[in-house]
């Protein structure tokens, strides 16, 4: 073979290897992109599959939206007035009026009145609906108008309450028995508050008894020691009850000890009769005893 | 014999080169493509984490629904409180 055929060969050999590694190399690098491609095509799918509820709940959001809206701006408009109406909006909002309502589109033209004539105007409405009118007393823009809260407190006091909260602390009834929050033993009280040193002094030495008990513990009162008691002594504190420990009344109106000392039996107490009615004599016919007339002789020395 | 030669020259020297230039030239616009395509792959699936939240709107939805409904039961109690505007 001459050298030239030789050297052909060669060449066609080396273009051959040459078109071998390129294309080869080509091809793995297609594939790679294929890979991408199928990871892409895949998070798109993700995309249109979970966005595809997306317009309808947008859409009914965007239509209840609209009737809040409407139904926000078409009261405003009737209870305040398309004039007023932009007036608190701008007082509210600064610069909102010039957008306007959106179904209302003369609104935009309007000029806003004073916000204090549409606040006067309110405060008017709340007169005549009895409650407290929560304006500002200096200012439109001052802080008590826009306090909710504090408005709030300040109207719900106007209104009666179920459980009567006010004032705050009122005075409690006295707390008796074992559940009172000062216990006083049995031997020092037989009923009644325990006399002070005053009151010893005024009622005599007979009120020292009362303070200092009936039967002293130490020789087997109530609270003595269990071992002093008798055996058959059951009964505790919570059955034989307990005074109070306060001289104050138990109840709110309290007991008036002075009505006893002016009553008279006589015209006190018994059943009123009927004018007409006849008196009841059943028991005036009886006689009396033997022993009752000699007691009652003066002369048998009777203390009558 | 000098025509071999020169077919010899012809091919080594011109057709070889000009091969080797195309085809590295396809194999380099292969390859540059490759990191978009894991870049568009990445953006995807990243979009398409971000779109979790989607099922969130249902709840958006439902509590728009509840709002308006309570603002139209507001707004029709003080409709029946609140006199309206005097007509001018």
């Amino acid at each position: 073979m001459p050298a030239a055929g030789v050297v052909l060969i060669i060449a066609v050999l080396l273009i051959v290897l040459a078109l071998v590694y390129y294309l080869l190399s080509t091809i793995v690098a297609l594939r790679q992109i294929t890979s991408g491609l199928d990871e892409a095509i895949a998070g798109v799918g993700e995309i249109i599959e979970k966005s595809a509820p997306v317009e309808d709940v947008v859409k009914d959001i965007n239509a209840n939206l609209d009737a809040g809206v409407d139904l926000l701006e078409g009261l405003l408009v009737k209870k305040a007035g398309l004039t007023d109406s932009i007036g608190l909006i701008e007082g509210l909002y600064p610069g909102a009026a010039a957008e306007g309502l959106r179904n209302f589109p003369d609104s935009k033209t309007i000029k806003p009145p004073r916000i204090s004539e549409v606040y006067t105007k309110g405060t008017l409405t709340l007169a005549r609906l009895g409650r407290e009118a929560p304006i500002a007393a200096t200012s439109p823009k001052g802080p008590v108008l826009r306090n909710v809260e504090g408005g709030s407190l300040e109207a719900r006091s106007l209104y009666p309450e179920t459980r009567q909260a006010r004032p705050e602390k009122l005075p409690r009834s006295p707390v008796i028995g074992t559940g009172a929050p000062v216990q006083y033993p049995p031997s020092e009280q037989r009923g009644g508050a325990t006399p002070d040193e005053a009151e010893i002094r005024e009622k005599g030495p007979w009120a020292e008894t009362a303070a200092e008990g009936i039967v002293p513990a130490e020789l087997g009162g109530s609270d003595a020691p269990r071992e002093m008691l008798a055996e058959d002594r059951e009964l505790g504190s919570p059955v034989l009850g307990e005074s109070t420990g306060s001289g104050e009344p138990a109840t709110e109106s309290g007991i008036d000890p002075s009505a006893g000392d002016e009553a008279d039996a006589t015209s006190d107490g018994g059943p009123e009769p009927p004018e007409e009615a006849e008196p009841d004599l059943k028991d005036a016919a009886a006689v009396p005893r033997q022993v009752d007339r000699d007691s009652a002789d003066p002369e048998d020395g009777s203390d009558r | 014999m000098t025509l071999w030669w020169i077919g010899d020259v012809l091919l080594l020297a011109v057709v070889l080169p000009v091969v080797v230039y195309l085809l590295k030239g396809v194999l380099d616009a292969a390859r540059g493509i490759v990191p978009s395509v894991r870049r568009i792959a990445a953006a995807a699936r990243a979009g398409s984490n971000d779109l979790d939240a989607v099922p969130l709107l249902l709840t958006t939805q439902a509590h728009v629904k509840t709002t308006v409904e309570v603002v139209a039961g507001y707004g029709g109690s003080l409709d029946v409180i609140v006199d309206d505007a005097e007509e001018e």
